[in-house]
């Protein structure tokens, strides 16, 4: 039990977790408010999307790849689920999250059959995908917003409706979504195969694992959830605008991941730690309005919180080496 | 006994163009250790890889108990019962042991469950079986390659393979390990199973092995009973002509003290080394992997200095803190690991060549490519490196001729003191006869050469001394006229539990 204990402590979702009490505490004691519940709810609506969209990019990076596409996907998604809102208002509107996960999946398979078919670097395509989907999104809406009347009333109160505790549907849609790749990755055939094809490409193929079908998978989750991202985008803010709708997502997503300890060397990186990464980028962006800092700037406080998380990664990683090395020699 | 379990005819392999396995027939017997013997390059592990679904025979048949199967991928020989334990094995680090062993298995499906405590148990189980102790749920990352071996053994138990291929197994394993293979080893055979070891050292094949089969330039040549054979016999068919003839020491006249180390150490890597070597002498540093031999190399270079003890060049005290320190001094050093830490892969061979002469080729910072092209030339000539063009990349050369680049390199720096090691290892043995009148050619030119090496015959041959470590310490400096491989391994081999 000690033993389990100490071994949670000594792991990288500990330190995540500390640094999220330690941030929160600091603004805490300079903005005392930052501390109710309020903020807790203002944290909360701020991380749904981000929070999908990491467990599709942990799966991602896990497998060796990146996805740098997902933000485009997910304006594409949500703009075709919006246009089809504005030309058929009287449509069931549930058959927006089908459409926009279905439109997301097609997308996610184009970037898994130029990984695949043609050994092209997933990060060189998933840049092509990035401006072509985005470009589309603009051809296809005539580079018109989808406006708030168009979008279904009953979509909207997703965001604000809960069935539960009052907390509103998308989040514990989000959390639904964190939970379900918990058990992928930890009890799946799929989720161990995705794990092995980052933790050594070359051995997968000679294990028997089939690697073109796993990085299908793989990238068909990522446009998958990107899209149910994307009609999830339409309930939160209620429009669609093609320049804006997903501008910079796979940005915030990537840091998440990447501070939730998810190895860009591949096969390393867990769904909590993911979690926490997503949870601790959600204060930072809820503390800096708070604490008078312009949106401005935010831009370059993402960029600073990856690099510090990465520096950390790295001062961790090279102390637990120097130990393991030492225990070895000992022997 | 005598049950043919697979039968290959007229088995061959072509890459692109090249012959490299021609028209092999051979029967493997169940419940045999069967060894292949050859030099690198011979197709004992083309031949391997092809009965193991990596490479698919350009014609020729295989039959399975009788029966003619196509081994189209790694899957289906694992379907047939057939598994290949790679030298270096393959693994997933960041996957637990447990999982490394059922890895691949013919699953039910992407999203078929995983149930935890089952595998665990059941690797546990194949681990008691074999009688290792290695904690299934760790992570594969950290064990030693024994162990790793040990998993890929055990894996393919799990699988029930009838047929298990160990490429060149003991290579990177220290004596006690061997040992412990070898007891597994029999155990598959008392079960029943069969067994292709394929290795270069011919006493672990007299140790084991029922039967042998040698390959040549891609042909298998003969296959006996061990013990009808004897190994002047084997050292014949494996190089067609007695070896020898390949080794042999120039006549140097020793000169005035080039290099001399004194007390040097680094934690963790090794302590108190002592020893000079002299203009034209050849200094052999015997030692198991992971004995210290490298780490000091890398400490003469500067690449991680030592730290404490004094190195004088010339008899001169001096401080090398790292390499172009040591470059200037008139050091060079052959690294181990070529593809690591020697070529410039996607480089010319050109500009790999003239990668250690910056100064020499760019006078004013701007490099003149008539004097690279100029360098770079004179010594593919003196070197006779084979080549297709001083534009191609070099790693497209074979083995051989990428080690010979590399010496080209260092030689341009016009070194008086050469570290060179494990040079010949993996290159053929035609390359290696060169490599081996090349060192002696530079030792009568008055170097000091310094030859880290594992192949005992070659520090017997080749060396004025033999220097021996073991656990990062010196445990033996043997003159020539004394050396013998006995004495070597004795003084190489860890004692006993000293800890």
């Amino acid at each position: 039990m000690m033993k389990n204990l100490l071994k949670i402590l000594s792991g990288r979702e500990a330190g995540i977790f500390v640094m999220i009490i330690l941030f929160c505490a600091a603004v805490g004691l300079y903005k005392p408010h930052f501390l109710s519940l309020n903020s807790l709810r203002i944290i909360l609506l701020l991380v749904p999307l981000i929070m999908i969209g990491a467990m599709a990019q942990m799966l991602v990076l896990v497998a060796r790849h990146v996805d740098l596409s997902m933000g485009s996907m997910l304006g594409f998604s949500a703009m075709v689920a919006g246009l089809m809102y504005r030309d058929m208002p009287d449509i069931w509107w549930p058959i927006g999250f089908i459409v926009a996960i279905g439109v997301g999946t097609l997308l996610g398979l184009f970037n898994g059959l130029l990984v695949t078919i043609f050994n092209l670097p997933s990060i060189i395509v998933t840049l092509g995908t990035l401006n072509l989907y985005r470009g589309l999104t603009f051809i296809i809406s005539d580079a018109r917003q989808i406006n708030r009347a168009n979008i279904p009333s009953e979509l909207k109160a997703m965001s604000q409706t809960s069935p539960v505790f009052g907390i509103p549907w998308i989040i514990l849609m989000s959390f639904a979504i964190a939970i379900l790749t918990f058990y992928i990755v930890r009890y799946t055939q799929l989720g161990r195969q995705i794990f092995a094809l980052g933790s050594n490409p070359n051995a997968a193929p000679l294990r028997g694992i089939n690697v073109t079908k796993v990085t299908l998978i793989v990238f068909c989750i990522s446009g998958a959830l990107s899209g149910l991202a994307g009609i999830m985008y339409a309930s939160r803010w209620g429009f669609v605008n093609p320049s804006n709708t997903g501008m910079g997502f796979e940005f915030q997503v990537i840091a998440a991941v990447v501070i939730g300890g998810v190895s860009i060397n591949g096969g390393v990186g867990t769904v909590l730690g993911t979690f926490l990464g997503v949870i601790l980028l959600g204060c930072v962006a809820a503390a800096l309005p708070l604490l008078g800092i312009p949106g401005t700037t935010q831009s370059a406080i993402y960029g600073s919180v990856i690099l510090i998380a990465l520096l950390i990664d790295r001062s961790v990683r090279q102390r637990t080496t120097a130990r393991s090395t030492r225990s070895w020699r000992k022997k | 006994m005598d049950k043919i379990l697979i039968s290959t005819e007229g088995i061959s392999k072509q890459f692109a163009s090249v012959e490299v396995l021609s028209n092999v027939d051979l029967d493997l017997r169940t419940g045999e250790i069967h060894a292949l013997l050859g030099e690198n390059g011979a197709g004992k592990s083309t031949f391997a890889k092809i009965l193991a679904g990596v490479h698919k025979p350009t014609k020729g048949i295989i039959n399975l108990n009788d029966r003619k199967v196509e081994i189209a991928s790694p899957i289906v020989a694992q379907e047939l019962g057939i598994a290949l334990i790679h030298q270096e094995p393959i693994s997933f680090p960041h996957l637990s042991v447990a999982e490394n062993l059922v890895m691949g298995r013919k699953g039910k499906g992407p999203l078929a469950w995983v149930n935890w405590s089952d595998m665990i148990n059941e690797a546990q189980k194949h681990m008691h079986l074999l009688g290792v102790e290695i904690e299934v749920t760790r992570n594969m990352e950290g064990l030693s390659i024994a162990d790793q071996q040990m998993v890929e053994i055990a894996r393919a138990i799990a699988s029930d393979a009838k047929l298990i291929i160990m490429d060149e197994p003991t290579a990177p394993l220290t004596p006690r390990e061997v040992e412990t293979l070898f007891g597994i080893a029999r155990q598959l055979r008392e079960e029943g199973r069969t067994i292709i070891f394929i290795s270069h050292r011919l006493e672990e094949v007299r140790m084991i092995c029922d039967r042998v089969t040698i390959f040549r330039d891609g042909e298998k040549i003969s296959t006996s009973a061990i013990d009808e054979i004897s190994d002047e016999e084997v050292i014949r068919l494996m190089i067609g002509r007695p070896l020898g003839k390949y080794m042999r020491k120039h006549n140097v006249a020793i000169g005035a003290k080039a290099l001399s180390v004194s007390g040097l150490s680094l934690k963790g890597a090794f302590q108190d080394i002592n020893f000079e070597i002299k203009k034209g002498e050849i200094v052999g540093v015997g030692g198991l992997v992971g004995a210290g031999r490298t780490d000091v190399a890398r400490a003469l270079f500067g690449i991680t200095p030592a730290d404490s003890g004094s190195i004088r060049v010339d008899d001169k005290l001096v401080q090398i803190t790292n390499p172009s320190d040591a470059i200037n001094l008139g050091i060079a050093y052959v690294p181990e690991d070529r593809a690591i830490a020697g070529i410039f892969r996607s480089l010319s061979v050109e500009h790999n060549l003239t990668a250690a002469i910056p100064n020499k080729i760019a006078p004013h910072a701007i490099i003149k490519s008539h004097k690279e092209r100029a360098f770079a030339e004179e010594s593919i000539d003196k070197l006779s490196v084979r080549l297709a063009s001083i534009n191609q990349p070099i790693v497209e050369l074979s083995g051989g001729n990428q080690q010979k680049a590399i010496l080209a390199r260092w030689l341009h720096t016009d070194p008086k003191i050469l570290i060179l090691d494990e040079p010949t290892r993996g290159i053929d043995i035609g390359v290696k006869a060169e490599f081996y009148d090349m060192i002696g050619n530079l030792a009568e030119s008055g170097r000091a050469i310094l030859l880290i090496s594992s192949e005992l015959p070659e520090l017997l041959a080749l060396c004025d001394r033999i220097l021996v470590m073991s656990e990062g310490q010196l445990t033996a400096d043997i003159r020539r006229e004394n050396a013998s491989q006995e004495l070597i391994m004795k003084a190489a081999v860890p004692r006993v539990a000293s800890s």
